[in-house]
């Protein structure tokens, strides 16, 4: 039995929430910040991102085809799971997901079919027997190639970005959304959070893809494009400047007000949550890449690459364990504090078995990437596309942020 | 008039038998509809069907009365097999001066409450009992994503346990700590007033243990309602009334300290 400081009602001091749905926001967080980091490219002319916006897509697709599956090993009864789309109870914002993950879902594997379509005509041609077959299939009969059939796809996949960018923040607002909107609950409660959760999604997005990057062009022995490091450090800088500053308001607000629900929250942050807050979200996870990635982009031009891509590099994983620590310490920390408003139970330790556990919230993790590389086994990467000449995508234009 | 004579006879020797049997059947008749009318409730007729729109639930707590003894929460727990560590009503203490309070329930107050020293000189202590305020406007049902959680016509919140998926939604979104995921069923529990109780006429089991009369359970439909007098016509509160929920639990004597 959890420890009791101060009095919590009988029924608050189990953690229900656990570490499963800690892994749901952080992996809906991926699928919505990638898509940011493809959109970037697609709609808003960065030029620079166009070695990772493939990567991005494809990212952003393996980590939805996962998304469902914390929720699933969380619930009580995962057989009955299926109500929530087929009986929804619209009053509740949990019964949006089957609408906004199914939309998503459509809206996203289009784009994916759309901007690989040419490949796999490409490779059903140059193929036989069952290969062909299946890349015959893959591309659903569509075996047009002509320059009017490809400006017909790249129009569809402007179309399908323009649609999928609301979608994804709508995906991931609507994670927020389901903590934000609880009033019971004080530090969850508050309209800032939705907002929170998107920025943090594309600190995170962004963050996976540097390191993505960095890791695939280093192990498949490609040359590290210098303007999509900066500028991917850049907007990464400017994300995480955003997102902490609304992470500390959110507190700073309830301090200043001096509001009931700070006489819980105030203890909460500097003892039960002292080490994933303050230490890891906050300093670790928040300090020390803002110095990192503030010294790659205001003294760029004095950089060494190796000393550029470390730095970027050391900086997206330190951010990546902070929006860890922050979906951890919103969901976990919710519920150590109790509904009195005058108890906080020990702190929560998940099992490392068991169907929400530690091993299954690693695997979990690690899932996306095994389908990022059959994704790529499947759809590589085309030659052309390949950043190898110097002069390809970006140097034409910077980032204005 | 001779001719009625022998007719008589013969009527007494018929008649006899049958008054023996009679007045047997009456009795055993007689048993049977005392077995079958004593489980009924006032108000209602044998074999009448529980019509909901005719009732309109209410409870009412009386803190004044309360003396921690705890027989609501072992009442609750052996009438709705309550598992160990959960509670679906359980009794607050609250000690407290001017200055300084303390509030504690130890195991929800099942065991009713030891000895307790603090570390002010305490003013005044009373008891609270808790469980589901059945709130009107409850964030319960609002956040149910398969409406597994509904609140019937005659005013009472309860969970289809066939249909609860376990997500735990409610269970957040209850300002009173109310719910729990049950361990055994893994959905969603929480009061029920003793639906099935009630629904025959009886009263929940906790307010019938209650030895002082602190926890009371009315219709708030019958104009003669002790309960429903007490709550129109007196003054009352609810539990944390700026989350306007709008509880049907209600309650006399409560504290500033109470949430």
């Amino acid at each position: 039995m959890p420890e009791i400081t101060g009095y919590a009602f009988p029924n608050d001091v189990h953690v229900h929430w656990s570490l499963m749905i800690v892994m749901y926001p952080y992996i809906t967080g991926f699928v919505a910040g990638s898509f940011i980091v493809t959109s970037l490219h697609a709609l808003f002319g960065k030029r620079e991102f166009a070695p990772v916006a493939r990567l991005a897509l494809a990212t952003s697709f393996c980590f939805l085809a996962v998304a469902t599956f914390p929720l699933t090993l969380h619930l009580g009864h995962p057989e009955r799971g299926w109500y929530v789309l087929v009986t929804p109870h619209f009053s509740s914002a949990m019964a949006g997901f089957g609408l906004l993950y199914g939309f998503y879902l459509l809206v996203l594997s289009l784009e994916v079919w759309f901007v690989h379509r040419r490949e796999i005509v490409e490779i059903a041609r140059a193929s036989h027997g069952p290969k062909r077959a299946l890349y015959t299939a893959l591309a659903l009969g569509s075996l047009d190639t002509s320059p009017e059939a490809l400006e017909v796809d790249a129009r569809a996949v402007r179309i399908l970005a323009a649609i999928g960018l609301p979608a994804a923040c709508m995906l991931h607002g609507y994670v927020g959304f389901i903590f934000g909107a609880i009033k019971a609950n004080p530090w969850w409660s508050t309209p800032l959070m939705p907002i929170i959760f998107l920025l943090s999604a594309a600190v995170s997005g962004i963050a996976l893809l540097l390191v993505l990057y960095l890791a695939t062009c280093r192990l498949g022995r490609r040359p590290i494009v210098r303007e999509t490091v900066e500028a991917m450090a850049r907007w990464l800088w400017f994300f995480l400047i955003v997102t902490v500053t609304l992470e500390l308001l959110e507190i700073v607000v309830l301090a200043y007000e001096k509001s009931d629900a700070w006489q819980i929250i105030s203890p909460l942050l500097t003892t039960r949550l002292e080490f994933s807050f303050i230490s890891m979200q906050m300093i670790v996870g928040s300090l020390v890449p803002f110095i990192l990635l503030a010294v790659v982009v205001t003294m760029d031009r004095y950089l060494h690459e190796r000393v550029r891509n470390t730095l970027s590099a050391v900086a997206a994983l330190l951010l990546l364990v902070q929006v860890f620590s922050m979906r951890w310490n919103v969901v976990i920390g919710g519920q150590l504090l109790s509904k009195s408003l005058r108890g906080l139970r020990s702190g929560y330790e998940p099992q490392f078995l068991g169907r929400e556990g530690i091993l299954v919230a690693a695997l979990l993790f690690a899932l996306p990437f095994a389908l990022l590389w059959v994704f790529y086994r499947v759809l590589p990467e085309p030659a052309a596309e390949r950043p190898a000449e110097p002069d390809a995508p970006a140097a034409k234009s910077r980032p204005a942020a | 008039m001779a001719e009625t004579i022998p007719a008589t006879g013969e009527a007494e020797a018929v008649r006899a038998v049958p008054r023996r049997r009679f007045l047997a059947d009456a009795l055993r008749l007689g048993a049977g509809a005392f077995v079958i009318l004593s489980g009924l409730a006032e108000g209602e007729e044998p074999g009448e069907p529980y019509d909901w729109e005719a009732h309109r639930w209410a409870y009412l707590i009386d803190t004044e009365k309360c003396i921690g003894c705890g027989s609501c929460v072992r009442a609750c727990k052996a009438e709705n097999d309550v598992p160990d560590g959960f509670f679906r009503t359980w009794v607050e203490r609250y000690v407290a001066s001017a200055e300084a309070s303390h509030v504690d329930s130890p195991n929800g107050g099942l065991e009713g409450f030891p000895p307790l020293r603090v570390d002010f000189a305490p003013t005044k202590s009373f008891f609270v009992p808790k469980m589901c305020n059945h709130c009107k406007e409850t964030p319960c049902v609002q956040v149910c994503p398969v409406g597994a959680s509904y609140r019937t016509r005659d005013g009472v919140v309860l969970v289809d346990g066939k249909r609860c998926i376990g997500c735990g939604y409610c269970v957040q979104a209850c300002p009173y700590g109310s719910r729990f995921l049950s361990p055994a069923t893994h959905t969603a529990e929480k009061c029920t007033w003793c639906y099935h109780r009630i629904t025959k006429g009886l009263r929940p089991a906790c307010v019938e243990v209650c030895p002082t009369g602190t926890r009371r359970f009315g219709d708030m439909r019958r104009e003669d309602d002790p309960v429903r007098i007490a709550i129109e016509r007196g003054r009352v509160a609810v539990l944390q009334p700026h989350l306007l929920t709008e509880p049907h639990c209600y309650y006399l004597g409560l504290d500033k300290e109470v949430r």
